[in-house]
């Protein structure tokens, strides 16, 4: 059976009939269409599927799409301004450019989102505060230094939240 | 994800009569972040999932002098890690909640998931049993409370039976001039599970000793007390020699096993360090008041 689900992803409102046993990255991939979400190991290990749920980082492979009823999401795709002139990218998109923080590019969704609620509570993370804000994501291109670098030569900018 | 039925009962009592009607077949839902991936690993199999985050009065973390700290079974370790309270009073177990997993993992677990999941590597039982905390439970037949140190018979078992839900854990207030502390060895800094895991909450008077729990995680089949241990030390003075017989017989009286995080050989040798360490440094913070974790390690007691 399908439950109906009414959520508010990237700023729009969404209603969705979804499985009960699909989960909420399963959700976003598939049925939003919103392919920004990477699954990685899909047991809440790798923080690649991480999202903004009501305000604060979570995995999406470890929650249920029915529990996000009446919850507000944002992903990877709600980051950047898309309707400001010219669509320019968040700073922390511009920035992890700038620095070499992406290479193949599959934990930077996550890395991004970590990084949005880190700075959303803490404009200017330390470096010990930034490396502990992202421990629950993992890349295997960078060695963490230039997404690292990436966090912190934004944080407290103009625009960077 | 294997398929199961969903539901999001009102309140506790139709939550337990659902249980009771699917007779073992049903899991309850919480934080998720063990269940889920219990589901997806296929260890565990339940034709339903009871998500319980809609039944009102289980989402609190309150404080009082009196009745101490209560954890309601919806408050998340995000909650604990960043309560003022918990960081003054209840310092292992903040150090514990801080430890576990990711920052998105503790956004959704819940201290009473870790306590139900009852591996004898989490984090947070060491510290709660080493605080004397009491869980709350309600099921078919009412109401009962349990002493968490007789809470848990084996990996993943616990006494809680069939429609019983586990509703708050209750950690009595500390007496004056009490330390705490919870050491974790990993392999590596975040994102792991203990090795060896050791809560200390001591009280002292004066130079004495007035009361000790040593609570041991990841060293046998549930988080076990160093009894031997805290005999040495209750109502004697403290002196590094106490300190160092009371880590022996923490290593003597622990039973590990050997797996992938460890050999049992290490992890009771590393039981006799971490013991020493987390004793010098509850000492410490109970002579002075403060929470442990401004205390670099290394510092002994004359």
């Amino acid at each position: 059976m399908k439950h109906m689900v009414s959520t508010i992803i990237n700023g729009e409102r969404r209603e969705l009939a979804i499985k009960p046993y699909r989960s909420l990255l399963d959700v976003l991939r598939n049925e939003a269409e919103l392919t920004g979400s990477k699954k990685g190991c899909d047991v809440g290990d790798c923080g690649a599927c991480t999202v903004i749920l009501d305000g604060k980082p979570i995995n999406s492979c470890l929650v249920l799409g029915v529990e996000v009823d009446g919850s507000e999401i944002t992903t990877i795709e709600g980051l950047a301004d898309h309707t400001a002139p010219g669509a320019p990218l968040h700073p922390l998109q511009e920035s992890i450019l700038q620095h070499g923080g992406a290479q193949c590019g599959f934990c930077t969704p996550g890395i991004l989102m970590a990084a949005k609620a880190l700075l959303d509570e803490t404009p200017r993370p330390t470096d010990e505060e930034a490396r502990f804000a992202i421990a629950g994501n993992l890349c295997r291109c960078t060695g963490y230094t230039k997404i690292v670098e990436s966090i912190l030569s934004i944080s407290g900018s103009e625009g960077a939240l | 994800m294997r398929p199961f039925d969903y539901f999001e009962p009102a309140t506790l009592p139709e939550a337990v009569s659902l249980l009771e009607r699917f007779d073992g077949r049903a899991s309850i839902l919480a934080g998720g972040t063990d269940l889920l991936v219990e589901i997806k690993e296929r260890i565990r199999l339940p034709d339903h999932v009871i998500n319980i985050k809609k039944v009102p009065g289980l989402d609190y973390l309150s404080y009082d002098p009196v009745d101490g700290l209560k954890i309601g079974s919806l408050a998340t370790l995000h909650e604990v890690e960043t309560s003022p309270v918990v960081i003054e009073k209840y310092a292992g177990l903040y150090q514990a909640a801080r430890e576990l997993g990711s920052i998105q993992v503790r956004n959704r677990a819940t201290v009473a998931g870790n306590i139900c999941r009852a591996s004898p590597s989490a984090d947070t039982l060491p510290p709660l049993i080493a605080d004397n905390a009491t869980i709350h439970t309600f099921g078919p037949d009412g109401e009962r409370s349990i002493p968490m140190e007789k809470f848990f018979t084996g990996p993943g078992k616990t006494v809680l039976l069939d429609g019983e839900i586990l509703t708050r854990i209750n950690v009595p207030s500390p007496p004056p001039n009490t330390g705490k502390v919870y050491l974790k060895l990993g392999r590596r800094a975040a994102m792991e599970l203990a090795t060896v895991g050791v809560a200390v909450t001591l009280t002292l008077d004066g130079n004495e000793c007035r009361s000790v729990r040593i609570v041991l995680g990841a060293v046998a089949p549930t988080p076990m007390r160093a009894t031997d241990a805290e005999d040495i030390l209750i109502g004697k003075a403290i002196s590094e020699n106490a300190i160092e017989e009371a880590s022996q017989a923490a290593k003597d009286q622990c039973r590990p096993i050997s797996d992938v995080r460890g050999s049992a050989d290490y992890r009771r040798e590393m039981v006799r360090v971490l013991t020493g360490r987390a004793l010098r440094m509850s000492i410490e913070a109970a002579n002075e008041g403060n929470s442990p974790f401004d205390i670099s390690t290394d510092q002994t007691v004359d």
